[in-house]
């Protein structure tokens, strides 16, 4: 007998027997095919194991200065090492440099020492830190053997500082910036828009008159009006602490409406009239039925909100009026090059912080994209 | 006629369509007088944040060269009402630029800010203004394209090229491109002209100089609006082709090409034109910033240097202004997506 | 026009008229990705000029991807994989549309010029944001060389045919500021427009109030007789069929289970399916209109379609071993085609 069937692999099994599967199950489960934003979502883990773990990762102190190794470009990983004899053998290393000045021009370059190597490896001995602030430890992910050598695997700066090293410790601040900025958008914005939903009328005509004010002007010269109200001889914990909340002026608008939208939508739905009949007051109305049916909503928008502030961090530390040098942030790293000569003599202080911001604003895209299809029970 | 026939035939009549305009330009011009005044208000409390009287800094650098007299500092006190309570000084400041077209002096130059600001702000909204001519160029086709040819190669390419330009940050991507500029092509970078045409009269080489300059900002502004109007652009157009008006069009016997441009692409271009809403904002905000990296003559550099020196009646204008001509710019959007739309002036 | 097939008939001797779209084993199939959506899964039909061709069925059986294969205005996934629809253009010739390519300038003259379709949804199915009389001329415009003047002068003659009041005025007007009502007049009127010999109306009343129904379906009826067209009307209202029709297709899961006219399916209902829809509709040219009634058990999945005759799963009469094992063929029996093995003898008795 030929059952006429064309089930896919998959099967429309499924279909006729659901699994009964919680809301975050089945969004997990969606979102896990979205490939992009599952291998986003690990990057962007791996970014934040960065920013937590700074100090185990990162070969060099940021703020250590080498006279010696002013702009030196990136030293390469070789793996081969030829003895006296010829034979060849597996050692990581860099090969040490050479420092020679042009006297005419005054001109530094940087040749290669053939004669000397520097031995590389993992679990290396290094500067000491304490890990998480708590447990200290001189032990660090990868770096050469010997404490005393420098190697700049992304290249120096103009004080000899470590490039890779600076990166690796200002994605604290920088993500940690976006992390914060979020909180604070989202007290602002789901507390204006829920009350702009949920109460209706004048309430809601005056913060949806204060949303469209605020995405009606151009928000950057305001900042930069308020980022440079800061005073310059505050401490850096104000500074950064205020410059977070600048930044969170930016999502809070789009996340009010969406959280206006929700309740207004929810508002007229019969569980939401019958757990009001029941008796429950406003806010256990809002806690109990209608912030959990649209928080997946949310931390959608929030993730999408992040990389717009860490670009905003970016923006106002590299014109000079966000956090001030002694703070390492990705912003104040790329201040470095801020004119087209220093660019033209050490490209890679642009391209290093510069490609790390990109990876970290795309992969926070896409998952919040993939985190918004998985939400969103409509999509196709 | 009764009051009912009347109606109706006032609803019929050709002209109703004008009368409509109208009264949509009417509704749009009464809300942008508490916008205007929020915005001056907001600018004025920015300005007033840091601390100290700069008038006082003023006479102090003004005293090395001669200084102000005491009459002098007098005058200027009373004319802007310094020391005094945050809103006379705010009222003073205001009717000033009401009354008298007085935006006040920049300190720092000492000389009136009216004098400085106007040809800068004309270059911000003239660069802003080609970025937007320049990101619909450039979205419209690129996102009909990804639509109608959906999860094609063009459409992945788009769509990736989508994401690295919302993701890259606009001074970088002017950074990077001056850069390539200065690298391979041996372009002279920053600035809208080549140096030798700096205070020289407008003539046709220079204009093509500008030619040549110009499109780097715009390229730089626009990419990140682009990228985002390509996505809109595709999901909205996604969102109407498969709509039933479609079908009855093609049952119609319109080919293709015709029927896409004739009717979904028209659906699907009201929320595009109504971007503008909040497209014009961020490429003003990004122009100030790209400005500031390609030392462009526009109000960002004059804008941080006065933000930074404390110039508060130069900053505060430039706010002010780019502020507002802002907000015309999005009032002339919502007409013309009004124009567009026949259900928006009707509501 | 090479992709045409194209050849002269002969000289029909045969005292029957020939039909004005011949469909045979038409097979439209959606290519999904959970599998293959057999929509239209064979099916024969015959609509003559002149007359009203109802095709009947629940939902989900096909009706309106079938009558998109004749305008070949089937969405991707879907596509026609096999069978003829036949047009006849009055003129001696006959066209295979079913060859032709989707999108060929010949396809597009015969759509909206020969075959004309109006829709269920009269809402959605005018251009938003486009004036009422701006579509209608663009129809117009598209198929006949005429003046902007003559063309706006044609339309609103159309207007006022379809029974518009003030079709000068209406048409200047947006959809958005028209009824349901006129919305599907005004459907009917750009259908017309360049006098079609054929229309296809999927289901242009269900949308309506009952008022409204009844009053398109005449004007559909009267327009009809007018023109001299034929009309393929879908629906899923008995009523209708009893009303407006004078031939009938009952369809079930993308095969035609039961056809002939009008009387003898209402009187003589063989196929159980048919007989199953007919229960509560006892006599023809009831003024009252019926919904279908609910045949017991589902519609099965488009994916899982049973073997053998897809109707055996809410079949009462099915017989184990044979109804499961071959497809029955349309063969006639009484006045009507039934596709039913109960009526096969020979098959039955294997
Ligand atoms: N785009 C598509 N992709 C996949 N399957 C489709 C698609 N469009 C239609 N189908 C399938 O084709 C079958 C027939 O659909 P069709 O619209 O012709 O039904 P119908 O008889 O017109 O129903 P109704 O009375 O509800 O209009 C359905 O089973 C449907 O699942
Ligand atoms: S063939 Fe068998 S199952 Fe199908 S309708 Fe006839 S009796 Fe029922
Ligand atoms: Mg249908």
């Amino acid at each position: 007998m030929t059952v006429e069937t064309t089930l896919g692999p998959s099967g429309t099994e499924e279909e006729h027997t659901p699994e009964l599967l919680g809301p975050w199950a089945l969004m997990w489960r969606k979102f896990r095919r979205h490939r992009v934003a599952y291998v986003s979502l690990w990057i962007t883990g791996l970014i934040y194991f960065m920013a937590l773990f700074g100090d185990f990762l990162a070969p060099e102190k940021v703020d250590e200065t080498n006279r010696r190794g002013i702009f030196v470009p990136p030293q390469g990983i070789h793996f081969l090492v030829t003895d006296e004899d010829g034979s060849r053998s597996f050692q990581l290393h860099a090969k040490a440099l050479k420092m020679q000045v042009d006297r005419a021009t005054m001109r530094r370059s940087y040749v290669q020492d053939p004669d000397k190597i520097i031995p590389l490896g993992f679990f290396v001995e290094g500067y000491s830190y304490e890990i998480l602030g708590l447990i200290p430890s001189k032990t660090h992910f990868f770096g050469p053997k010997n404490p005393r050598d420098i190697v700049y695997f992304l290249g120096s700066d103009r004080l000899g500082r470590d490039i890779l090293s600076r990166i690796i410790i200002g994605t604290k601040i920088s993500m940690s910036i976006g992390l914060v900025g979020i909180v604070v958008s989202l007290v602002i914005g789901v507390s204006l828009g829920g009350l702009s939903g949920y109460y209706g009328g004048w309430v809601d005509t005056l913060i949806q008159r204060l949303v469209e004010f605020l995405r009606s002007i151009p928000t950057i010269p305001l900042w930069m009006g308020l980022a440079a109200a800061i005073p310059l001889g505050w401490p850096p914990l104000y500074t950064y602490f205020v410059v977070t909340i600048i930044v969170s002026m930016i999502g809070w608008t789009s996340l009010a409406r969406e959280v206006r939208g929700k309740f207004l939508s929810l508002r007229n739905e019969d569980f939401i009239t019958a757990a009001r009949l029941d008796g429950l007051t406003d806010w256990e109305v809002i806690r109990k039925h209608m912030v959990p049916s649209f928080s997946s909503h949310i931390i959608a928008s929030l993730t999408l909100a992040v990389p717009l502030m860490i670009l905003a961090e970016t923006s106002l530390s590299f014109l000079g009026i966000g956090l001030q040098p002694p703070i390492v942030s990705w912003g104040t790293l790329l201040k470095e090059a801020q004119n087209i000569r220093s660019i033209i003599e050490a490209p890679w202080l642009l391209i290093a912080p510069g490609t790390m911001i990109v990876i970290a604003v795309l992969a926070l895209n896409f998952l919040g994209d993939g985190l918004r299809d998985a939400a969103d029970p409509h999509a196709h | 006629m009764s009051s009912r026939h009347l109606a109706v035939f006032l609803w019929y009549h050709p002209w109703r369509a004008t009368s409509a305009m109208f009264g949509f330009l009417y509704r749009r011009l009464l809300y942008m007088i508490p916008t205007v005044f929020l915005i001056s208000v907001v600018t004025f409390v920015i300005i007033q944040l840091p601390p100290g009287d700069y008038l006082d800094t003023l006479a102090a650098e003004l005293s090395d060269s001669g200084g102000l007299d005491e009459g002098t500092m007098q005058a200027l006190r009373d004319q802007y009402g310094l020391g005094q309570p945050m809103y006379v000084q705010y009222l003073k400041w205001m009717s000033q630029i009401l009354f008298h077209g007085n935006f006040g002096i920049s300190f720092e130059k000492n000389i009136p800010v009216n004098d400085i600001i106007w040809d800068k702000l004309g270059w911000t909204f003239a660069i802003s203004l080609m970025t937007l001519l320049f990101i619909w160029m450039t979205a419209l086709p690129i996102g009909i394209y990804s639509a109608v040819r959906k999860y094609s190669a063009g459409d992945y390419i788009a769509t990736f090229f989508g994401f690295i330009g919302l993701a890259v940050p606009n001074f970088l991507l002017a950074l990077v491109m001056m850069y390539v500029a200065f690298k391979y092509f041996g372009q002279s970078v920053g600035g809208l002209v080549s140096p030798q045409y700096l205070g020289e009269p407008w003539t046709f080489d220079k204009f093509l100089d500008l030619l040549a300059h110009i499109w780097m900002p715009i390229v730089v502004v626009g990419t990140s609006g682009a990228a985002a109007l390509i996505r809109i652009m595709r999901a909205n157009l996604l969102d109407e082709l498969y709509r039933p008006y479609v079908v009855t069009a093609r049952a119609k016997g319109m080919s293709e090409f015709q029927l896409l441009l004739k009717y979904p692409v028209r659906v699907a271009l009201n929320p595009f034109v109504s971007t503008i809403g909040w497209i014009l904002p961020t490429l003003v905000s990004g122009e100030i910033i790209v400005a500031v990296v390609m030392n462009l003559p526009t109000t960002g550099p004059l804008l941080l240097r006065a933000l930074l020196v404390q110039d508060m009646y130069l900053a505060g204008s430039l706010i002010l202004l780019v502020s507002i001509l802002t907000v015309i710019g999005t009032l002339v959007s919502d007409l013309l997506l009004a124009w567009i739309d026949p259900r928006i002036r009707y509501q | 026009m090479p992709q045409i097939r194209m050849h002269t008939e002969p000289d029909q001797t045969s005292h029957t008229v020939q039909p004005l779209v011949e469909i045979r084993g038409l097979k439209t199939h959606f290519f999904t990705d959970d599998g293959v959506v057999k929509a239209v899964e064979g099916v024969d039909l015959d609509i003559h000029a002149n007359r009203t061709h109802c095709i009947l069925g629940e939902s989900g059986c096909g009706k309106s991807i079938m009558a998109r294969s004749i305008l070949r205005i089937v969405d991707a996934p879907g596509k026609i994989v096999e069978g003829s629809i036949i047009y006849r253009p009055g003129d001696g010739r006959s066209v295979d549309l079913a060859k032709m390519r989707p999108g060929s300038r010949d396809l597009r003259e015969i759509r909206g010029q020969d075959i004309a379709m109006i829709f269920q949804e009269p809402m959605s199915s005018l251009g938003p944001i486009t004036k009422v009389g701006k579509q209608i001329v663009e129809t117009i415009h598209l198929h006949r060389r005429v003046s902007k003047a003559e063309a706006k002068e044609q339309a609103i003659e159309l207007l006022d045919k379809v029974g518009i009041p003030r079709p000068s005025e209406r048409f200047e007007a947006y959809p958005f500021e028209l009824s349901g009502g006129m919305r599907q007049r005004a459907m009917i009127a750009m259908a017309l427009s360049c006098r079609p010999r054929l229309l296809i109306a999927d289901e242009p009343t269900t949308a309506l109030d009952v008022t409204t129904q009844a009053q398109i379906l005449d004007l559909i009826a009267e327009l009809k007789e007018e023109l001299e067209m034929g009309v393929l009307l879908i629906t899923h209202d008995l009523g209708v069929v009893a009303e407006v029709a004078e031939d009938v297709s009952v369809t079930y899961m993308g095969k035609v289970v039961e056809k002939g006219d009008v009387f003898s399916i209402f009187e003589d209902p063989r196929h159980p399916y048919t007989q199953a829809l007919m229960q509560s509709v006892p006599k023809l040219g009831m003024e009252k209109r019926h919904r279908l009634p609910a045949i017991k058990g589902m519609v099965p999945h488009p994916l899982a379609r049973p073997s053998g005759c897809a109707f055996r799963t809410r079949c009462s009469q099915a017989m184990a071993g044979v109804c499961d094992k071959d497809e029955p063929g349309l063969l006639k029996s009484g006045k009507t085609d039934v596709a039913c093995f109960l009526y096969q003898e020979e098959t039955a008795s294997v």
